[in-house]
């Protein structure tokens, strides 16, 4: 793509905002405003982007914002697309932008009641793998291994990352895919199918962290696309929970997942039977991934 | 004679030492600023001393597993601040019902709602003391500075396991996260208290018997005296019960056990007491400011006093009383737009009180006391 095809015009964030450099979680809400056109309505909840979008001078979104509290970002965009369509408004595009942990922790009693509902908006999670806002504390979305200020040198965070697409697909919502900063056509052609379709609509993008995760803020790009190479972050879309399908094929030789961990600082001290560990569930994830991609065939 | 440890650290730092003394050796938690490196130090600390750090997926999950745990005789803790406290309230009333020893800190920050992100306040008072529905009691302590965090993170697990209830640590951003100088305590310096275990056969033990004080023994999941913690209205057996007399009795006991206590809870600093005609009444870093201000007036001759609260609730309210007994006029300055006066007053109505409150996620300064104290003579 090149730079002039781009659709600057509709891009509803404002330039010189509050977001650290090279934050993907800055990027992929220019990618998402520019796919949505400008009838938005913004539901936000505590996370890094309350504070790129809600600190005067560097108030980073042109359109409403409702800024709400953590636990409660799947219930009030509900309320507030409900609302929107008792005042004859139907066509505002409601957005639910949240976190990792306010999508996979406290925020996920009020997703989870919000798909089943199947409300009418789309629930976009920008993953930074942890509570990047107050500081790097683990989330159930960090992944097995990382370092985290409460999972310190030596002790690493335990356990799986929550996978929360299967979560989402298994509420049989509508429409469901993962997405990242690295493949921009590819996040901008979901999200402009999730807009033509009616009912819950739920955006995974992985979000690249310098200062969480201890990279050159000029490397989110290259690590997004890391990412999909390894199989740590595939790229697909699930249609009403049942047809899966990739939308940006990923070698059957995927590249080693050290490729990806290596440049990160918080997986520095990761020892080699943990980053075996990690192979292995990235493994085990990819090939029941592919069965259900196989399936839906 | 092992040396006392001195150490320059911040008031969360001092809140996380005062737990590991006092033996706590299980935290459930979750972030949120000002709170977080509470749960960070617990993160790196505990595993080493025999203990467990568990991140929960938010503040409900965060005081209820702590529930959990003290059932099971495990002195625990959490820490939090404003949005994550008002999560807590509805666990905060099983802690109260069920009668669990646990401590949650909650470092006040500005609100309401999300609020000043992170400014501090002192705002939490009345939700401190009725957040939670129905009629309760509660223990609250608020230090003012570092060294305060540390000593009466260890009184909370005192008084927590003494009376078998919560106890909040109501600390502020500022208290929080300044640093100063700490004396800690060597091994043995402070007396920790346990809770009453059951002495009987565990065939006479009933969950909520109490002895006379007021308060039951108990046993914890594993002994072989039976355990029963129910959150609904319950009978000496822990068996729910809806008998009007009996839920009168339990309400009442668990009233009484603290607000009875008072005199035993409750603690107050005073300076310049001795011929004070004017005292400050206030808690928190609103004290530091306040015995700047009094230091002060004193240079330039004015009798002014200090009473620093270290308990909130329950209110110290005879030991104000006796301390102001020979004043003319008290001055409550509070980072909120009122919540202590009006317990001052109630304490001490025959005396003239006069209030300074500042709501904006700014500490109140001396200057700003020393004129309120010019405003009200």
């Amino acid at each position: 793509m090149k730079i002039d095809e781009l659709n600057r015009e509709s891009e509803m964030i404002y330039s010189g905002h509050n977001a650290c450099p090279g934050c993907g979680a800055a990027l992929a809400v220019r990618y998402l405003t520019r796919a949505l056109g400008t009838n938005l309505a913004v539901v936000l909840t505590a996370s890094c982007w309350s504070i790129i979008a809600g600190m005067p001078p560097f108030t980073a979104l042109k359109c409403p914002v409702l800024h709400c509290p953590f636990p409660s970002a799947g219930s009030v965009g509900s309320g507030l697309k409900r609302g929107l369509n008792a005042k004859g408004l139907q066509d505002t595009t409601v957005i639910v932008l949240a976190g990792d942990g306010g999508t996979f922790d406290i925020g996920l009693q009020s997703l989870s009641g919000a798909a089943q509902r199947n409300e009418d908006y789309i629930f976009v999670c920008y993953d930074n793998e942890a509570y990047m806002n107050t500081g790097m504390q683990s989330s159930s979305a960090t992944p097995y291994g990382a370092l985290t200020n409460t999972a310190p040198y030596p002790l690493f965070k335990e356990g799986q990352k929550k996978d929360i697409m299967q979560i989402m697909a298994a509420h049989g919502i509508p429409y469901a895919a993962t997405a990242t900063v690295a493949f921009p056509e590819d996040m901008e052609e979901k999200l402009k199918k999730a807009k033509e379709i009616s009912g819950f609509r739920f955006i995974h993008i992985l979000s690249p962290c310098p200062p969480g995760w201890g990279t050159e803020s000029s490397d989110t790009i290259h690590l997004s696309r890391l990412a999909v190479a390894t199989g740590f972050f595939p790229l697909y879309e699930v249609r009403n929970g049942v047809n899966w399908k990739m939308t940006v094929p990923t070698d059957e030789k995927r590249i080693p997942l050290n490729d990806y961990l290596s440049g990160q600082r918080r997986f520095k001290k990761m020892d080699e039977p943990r980053r075996q560990i990690l192979q292995k569930e990235i493994d085990r994830d990819w090939e029941s991934l592919m069965k259900r991609v196989n399936n839906s065939k | 004679m092992v040396q006392s440890e001195v150490k320059f650290i911040s008031g969360n730092e001092a809140c996380a030492e005062g737990a590991f003394y006092a033996q706590a050796r299980f935290y459930a938690g979750y972030p949120i600023t000002p709170s977080s490196e509470i749960a960070q130090i617990a993160s790196e600390r505990l595993p080493t001393l025999g203990g467990c750090y568990v991140q929960m997926e938010d503040e409900i999950a965060s005081i209820a597993a702590i529930i959990g745990a003290s059932c099971c005789g495990v002195k625990s803790f959490t820490a939090t601040s404003g949005p994550g406290f008002s999560l807590m309230q509805e666990n905060l009333g099983v802690a109260i019902m069920g009668e669990v020893p646990c401590v949650i800190i909650n470092v006040q920050r500005s609100g309401p709602s999300t609020g000043l992100a992170t400014s501090p306040a002192q705002a939490d008072i009345m939700q401190c003391r009725w957040g939670t529905h129905g009629d309760h009691a509660i223990i609250a302590l608020t230090p003012s500075s570092v060294q305060e965090c540390y000593e009466l993170t260890i009184r909370a697990f005192n008084l927590s396991e003494k009376y078998r209830s919560p106890v909040v640590i109501l600390s502020d951003k500022t208290v929080a996260q300044m640093r100063e100088k700490v004396i800690l305590f060597t091994p043995g310096e402070v007396e920790l208290l346990e809770r009453k275990k059951p002495t009987g056969s565990p065939g006479e033990y009933l969950s909520f018997r109490p002895d006379d004080d007021g308060i039951p023994p108990m046993a914890s999941f594993g002994d072989p005296h039976l355990l029963r913690i129910t959150s609904s209205t319950h009978n000496e057996q822990g068996f729910t019960d809806d008998d009007p007399s009996n839920a009168f009795t339990l309400i009442r006991r668990l009233y009484d056990k603290i607000e009875d206590n008072a005199d035993d809870i409750t603690q107050i600093k005073t300076y310049f007491m001795e011929d004070a005609e004017t005292t400050f009444i206030t808690f928190g870093i609103t004290a530091r400011a306040a015995l700047n201000a009094v230091h002060k007036l004193r240079e330039e001759g004015n009798k002014v006093g200090l009473i620093n609260l270290l308990t909130m609730w329950p209110f110290p309210a005879c030991k104000i009383k006796e301390a102001v007994a020979n004043c003319r006029s008290l001055l409550v300055p509070e980072m909120n737009l009122g919540q202590l006066v009006r317990e001052v007053e109630r304490a001490c109505c025959a005396k003239e009180v006069h209030s300074y409150t500042k709501s904006n996620g700014k500490n109140i300064f001396p200057g700003e006391i020393i004129q309120a104290w010019r405003d009200s003579l």
